[in-house]
């Protein structure tokens, strides 16, 4: 009998009796300007730049303020093509993107509870681009906040995509008796332009 | 994978005989209890959620047989190679193969206690493989070549000057800095080159979704990504237990999982794989060992519902003073105190001991578990097997002895506190093993019995 047959076999004789699954109810009673006001708060926690921003043009605004010359900027938002490489599909080896200084992508939405965004394949292209790149910023727009993780996976549930993750500020480590460092293996500083 | 000392109790007294670094350690972990504490505090349905994570994984444990083969439909409908393996050697067989089919000898590797528990790391440098640990934490401990002494945070028992150390040996890093700031960095610059030459990555997998056949990461540092989505080849290892049934019930899990283990309200990176990137093969090793025999036993097989956030050991005052490598396992603490017995007990009978059982392991964990209710049956099971102590073994028959004899307790309790109060020096000394870091009480001038006798009347 092979490892899988076996395994299965043994489980199904020592599971024990139907437990049911709970159903999920978790009220929200507050507002969506609370919910922003939420999410404003704990992105600042995370050490995350948020910018409040009327349209694209305004983001280009900071961004041409923001730009070093020398430095690589990439984004996969046409809107911001004029400021940023626009990145529309994959055309190379993702290794090529390891001197990207800034990256600026789009999300679905945000979580006001933790500050996660979610994001997936389709809206960076390269799955590594919000890890690799030095510096990352993500649109998203104001209307586009839920208040939790069960809204969240409402909105999610249904959509196709082949990778998705949701991004809580710049990556960190407090593996070094416990002292917080940004930039751990992935970007050491994150924007949000938040639109609308 | 283990240390040299295979006993709790031995490894403890060595850990505890530098008594300031004992008190920094307890201090640092009570620390993140603390965090936890204010930030479940901080969602007036914690409690609920606790309840709703308990009954998702009662039910994952009843329908689990269904809920692999479902995944497993998932997974490769979504593209997906899915191996079985029933121990520690087919794991760590299969993982060799795949990358000897790919003519890999250099792989990158975040956090994965399933990995830890088979031992791969050494069977593949044994195979010539050369594995980097991506995780800060997993590569100063594997730089200095021990295993990880928490699950959460593996060198939670290194000190920055040590770790600076280290890093000026390994990575060049300047002789005396220990400024995490600046070691972090020399990290970062050190992994970056890895990921950027390895074509194979094995991560973890903290859930997978019978449901829609993916599983999610959690990371903070962002190396699971780093790894997985520059290889060619990526490899998850799961034990069984990790399927939960929905999508819909990440959200149950997101939400308790950080903020039990270092309380972030979620960690920075929660990864969604479900298909491979173009020319890139996804493998998904299922791992029992054991796992399916642990479901059987009626008593304990609810601590396979385990999501691995360590909170059981942060609020341990057991784990706290005595360290995460005085249980000679990977997963260490209370949780790895009720889980490896059920692998084999002989090997882990001191572990079950090494608690107060004052419960606060319970108290904390998100899914339920009776964690402190399973350490005193398996107590039961051991003294049972004539696996206790064997110390506890002499002092239970005396006392059992004196106990049934209302005359001899009366004596003996008179002449122990005469001792105590005449002659101290008789329990208060080296040989008492309650002696060691407490002063014994002041004894009392009579026994409970001689006062109510004297009160009765009033």
């Amino acid at each position: 009998m092979s490892s899988r047959d076996n395994i299965l076999k043994v489980v199904l004789q020592n599971q024990p009796a139907e437990r049911a699954l709970p159903v999920i109810d978790i009220p929200v009673t507050t507002t969506h300007a609370e919910w922003v006001e939420a999410l404003k708060t704990r992105l600042d926690i995370l050490h995350v730049d948020v910018r409040e921003v009327a349209d694209y043009s305004a983001i280009k605004a900071i961004l041409q303020q923001q730009a070093v010359p020398q430095e690589r900027s990439v984004t996969t938002l046409a809107a911001l093509g004029d400021v940023s490489t626009y990145i529309e599909t994959v055309k190379e080896d993702a290794h090529s993107l390891e001197d990207v200084d800034w990256a600026i992508i789009p999300a679905h939405f945000g979580v006001a509870e933790n500050g996660a965004m979610w994001v997936t394949e389709s809206l960076i292209q390269y799955r590594v681009l919000p890890f690799i790149t030095q510096q990352l910023a993500i649109v998203v727009n104001r209307k586009d906040t839920v208040y939790n993780m069960h809204q969240a996976y409402e909105r999610i549930a249904g959509t196709n995509y082949d990778f998705g993750v949701f991004i809580a500020g710049p990556s960190k480590t407090a593996d070094i008796e416990q002292s917080l460092v940004l930039g751990a293996h992935g970007p050491k500083g994150m924007t949000l332009f938040l639109m609308g | 994978m283990n240390s040299t000392i295979t006993n709790h109790a031995d490894a403890a007294i060595q850990f505890n005989l530098d008594e300031p670094r004992v008190d920094w350690h307890d201090k640092t972990l009570w620390f993140i209890r603390e965090k936890r504490d204010l930030a479940s505090h901080a969602i007036p349905e914690w409690e609920q959620l606790r309840e709703y994570a308990s009954q998702i994984k009662n039910n994952v444990l009843s329908n689990l047989s269904q809920y692999l083969q479902e995944f497993e439909e998932n997974a490769i409908a979504n593209g997906v190679i899915v191996h079985w393996a029933a121990d520690a050697a087919e794991h760590n067989q299969i993982v060799h193969s795949i990358l000897k089919k790919h003519q890999i000898d250099r792989m990158v590797k975040s956090k994965s206690m399933l990995t830890e528990e088979c031992g791969l790391n050494e069977y593949l440098e044994q195979n010539g493989i050369e594995v980097i640990d991506t995780d800060l934490g997993e590569r100063i401990v594997q730089l200095a070549k021990e295993p990880p002494s928490h699950i959460v945070l593996p060198c939670i028992h290194w000190k920055k000057e040590e770790i600076g150390e280290l890093f000026h040996k390994h990575l060049g890093t300047d002789k005396g800095a220990s400024d995490p700031k600046y070691l972090t960095a020399a990290a970062r610059e050190h992994l970056r080159e890895t990921f950027l030459t390895r074509r194979a990555a094995l991560t973890g997998v903290n859930f997978a979704v019978a449901e829609t056949g993916e599983f999610v990461v959690s990371t903070n540092e962002g190396n699971a990504d780093m790894g997985a989505h520059l290889a060619d080849v990526h490899i998850a290892c799961m034990g069984i237990e990790k399927i939960i049934p929905k999508q819909q019930h990440l959200g149950v899990f997101l939400r308790l999982l950080a903020r039990s283990a270092t309380g972030q309200p979620i960690t920075t990176y929660s990864s969604h794989f479900k298909k491979p990137q173009p020319h890139q093969e996804v493998h998904i090793v299922l791992v029992d060992n054991g796992r399916s025999v642990h479901l059987g036993k009626e008593d304990f097989r609810n601590s396979l519902k385990c999501i691995r956030c360590a909170a059981c050991m942060n609020t341990c005052p057991v784990y706290r003073r005595s360290g995460g490598h005085s249980y000679h396992n990977a997963v260490a603490g209370p949780i790895g105190s009720i889980l490896t017995p059920n692998f084999d007990m002989r090997a882990n009978k001191d572990l079950p001991f090494a608690s107060t059982l004052c419960g606060s392991c319970s108290n904390v964990c998100p899914v339920k578990i009776d964690i402190h209710d399973q350490l005193y049956k398996w107590r039961q099971v051991l003294m049972k097997e004539g696996l206790g102590p064997t110390t506890k073994n002499a002092s239970m028959k005396m006392m059992g002895w004196v106990l049934s004899k209302p005359s001899l307790y009366n004596i003996s309790g008179k002449a122990a506190r005469l001792v105590l109060k005449y002659s101290p020096f008789v329990v208060s000394n080296k040989l008492n093993p309650w002696y060691k870091q407490r002063e014994m009480p002041a004894p009392p001038k009579e026994s409970f019995k001689e006062w109510y006798k004297k009160n009765r009347s009033n």
